[in-house]
């Protein structure tokens, strides 16, 4: 295949503990460290494995999302994509935009390939790859943890409640990566001097002329109900007693 | 009136708990008439167990050899042409349901609200984010249907003394055939299943290898509990993916979860929130288990465990 489309987003990062303003207007994001989703990583990742085994040509990451988003760019480039393009609008996106955005670039490009993280850690939406396949009219494996490409398919193992699931799909395809897919590599010093270099290109939103879609709006953030403090037994006796006093056994 | 059309799940046989749990939010909705969506390739006792569901107004069956074990780019276009004239179509936050409703939403041109946790309106709904770290109040656009997945953990499946009309229907959709499932692998399992367990004990890297999971097992046996794992253990082998709970593995709603070997990790702590009742077993106390445990006690795993398992006999 020529070319594979990976689509990352800047998320707060994994390890920051999140808090709610004050007002209920959103998260806290000044001053707290920003990253790539980690899922998206792993695409990534799969996209750029796949290009060294050589069934692929090119290797483009994409983003939509506002001009902070070039710093997360960058690191994809300096992992080893070959170009990045930046769909440009405000942060907080609907997702069928997102989805027309993406799918609009994979057009122009004439990608064969889709990979995408399962969801997001800041939305934990698990959207963007069904709606892409859904209006690309394509296939859609979602949740993957094997990929496997073969001229015009791909087999993918895909994580489901139930244990594995082994779908083949024709390309091209979408396919949202999940946690054991791969561990994504580090970035080195020098890839990072070699990353500016590469070609980052900046598309306003509006330059795609996509349709309106009804957006959602969150209209309060609450941080989460807490639960009542437990209490510390010392022994296994005393562990079975509590579980007898609250008739769980 | 509020019509709700609401996607059934299954294995092929028999219908997955996660609908009557659906059923339940969709009940929550003002002047909800709840018709249950069921697409299988023998759909008669399936639909006589959706029928049976308090709440709902009737079942439309779509029985077709292509939707045997189907994926979501088959059901979606078939959903697509149900949808008409309904003004919320509901599925489960399961893997099923997570696969296939956005598919939906996007064909239908539309956004949708994943993991509605409740029903606050018409069209507001709270929903956990951030491995809920938050709660969103999130206001769906009027005079659009509302496409929506349901955290399953966050409702009580509703009774099931109904007998609801059960209406075979043909839907005239394009059906691709550009996917294909070869096969499932399932984790085989005679314990319970983790997501509709009243038990749960779960073990984290704490267990050091797949041997020392025994320890979850003799546990659960006695308990007659399901077998659950963090992303920890599952990473490192020890257990099966479809162990995993929290953010990105399954969200799930107990009486009583016992957390051996699991430090707790906000991801983890996500998918258990819901539990009647937490009990954490883990050597280091400030382990962020013990912030949610309503019953903890501090100390080695491999000997408190095992004397647990036999304490139950």
């Amino acid at each position: 295949m020529d070319k594979i489309l990976v689509g990352l987003k800047r998320v707060v990062d994994y390890n920051v503990r999140v808090r709610v303003k004050s007002d209920g207007s959103g998260v806290e994001t000044d001053g707290v460290k920003m990253s790539i989703n980690p899922f998206d990583e792993i695409a990534l990742e799969e996209a750029l494995q796949i290009k060294e085994r050589g069934e692929a040509n090119e290797v483009i990451i994409v983003s939509v999302g506002s001009g902070d988003a070039q710093q997360q760019l960058r690191t994809g480039l300096a992992m080893g994509a070959d170009r990045a393009i930046l769909v440009e609008c405000q942060d907080s996106i609907d997702a069928l935009t997102c989805a027309r955005a993406l799918l609009e670039v994979t057009n122009r490009e004439n990608a064969d390939l889709v990979l995408l993280g399962k969801q997001a850690i800041d939305d934990d939406n698990s959207q963007i790859a069904q709606m892409m396949a859904a209006l690309w009219g394509r296939p859609q494996a979602t949740f993957a943890s094997t990929v496997a490409t073969d001229g015009n398919t791909a087999r993918v193992t895909r994580e489901v409640d139930a244990g594995l699931e082994i779908v083949d799909v024709d390309l091209p395809a979408v396919i949202s990566v999940d946690l054991r897919l791969n561990e994504p590599r580090y970035v080195k010093l020098p890839d990072i001097m070699k990353a500016k270099k590469k070609p980052l290109d900046l598309i306003p939103l509006a330059d795609l002329s996509l349709p309106a879609s009804p957006a959602i709006t969150d209209t309060l953030y609450e941080p989460p109900a807490a639960r009542e403090k437990g209490t510390m037994v010392d022994d296994v006796a005393g562990l079975v007693a509590a579980l007898n006093d609250k008739g769980l056994l | 009136m509020a019509r709700v059309l609401l996607i059934a799940e299954h294995d092929g046989s028999s219908l997955n708990s996660s609908t009557a749990k659906c059923v339940a939010c969709a009940a929550q909705i003002d002047g909800a008439e709840i018709d249950v969506a069921v697409l299988a390739a023998s759909a008669a006792d399936i639909s006589a167990a959706a029928a049976s569901l308090d709440s709902v107004k009737r079942v439309l069956c779509v029985e077709n050899p292509l939707n045997g074990n189907a994926p979501a780019a088959v059901l979606a276009p078939q959903i697509v042409a149900m949808a008409e004239g309904y003004d919320y179509v509901f599925g489960p936050s399961s893997t099923f349901g997570k696969d296939l409703m956005p598919r939906v939403a996007a064909l239908l041109g539309v956004n949708q609200v994943s993991d509605i946790m409740s029903v606050e309106g018409s069209h507001t709904f709270k929903r956990p984010v951030y491995a809920g770290n938050a709660v969103v109040t999130v206001e769906a656009p009027a005079g659009h249907p509302v496409v929506a997945t349901v955290r399953i953990a966050s409702y009580q499946a509703v009774g099931s003394g109904n007998s609801a009309p059960v209406e075979t229907t043909e839907v005239a959709a394009e059906i691709p055939d550009h996917t294909r499932i070869v096969e499932v692998q399932s984790g085989q399992s005679d314990r319970p299943d983790l997501q509709t367990a009243g038990r749960v004990v779960a073990g984290g890297r704490a267990l050091g290898s797949t041997e020392g999971f025994d320890l979850i097992y003799q546990l659960a046996d006695k308990l007659g509990a399901g077998v659950g794992a963090s992303r920890a253990a599952v990473d490192a082998g020890y257990v099966a993916n479809d162990t995993q709970i929290g953010q990105t593995g399954k969200i799930i709603a107990p009486e009583l979860y016992i957390a051996i070997g699991i430090s707790g990790a906000i991801q983890h702590v996500t998918g258990i929130k819901d539990a009647g009742t937490i009990v954490a077993i883990n050597k280091d106390e400030e382990a962020p288990i013990f912030e949610v445990a309503d019953i903890g006690i501090v100390g080695d795993l491999f000997n408190l465990v095992p004397e647990l398992t036999d304490a139950l006999s």
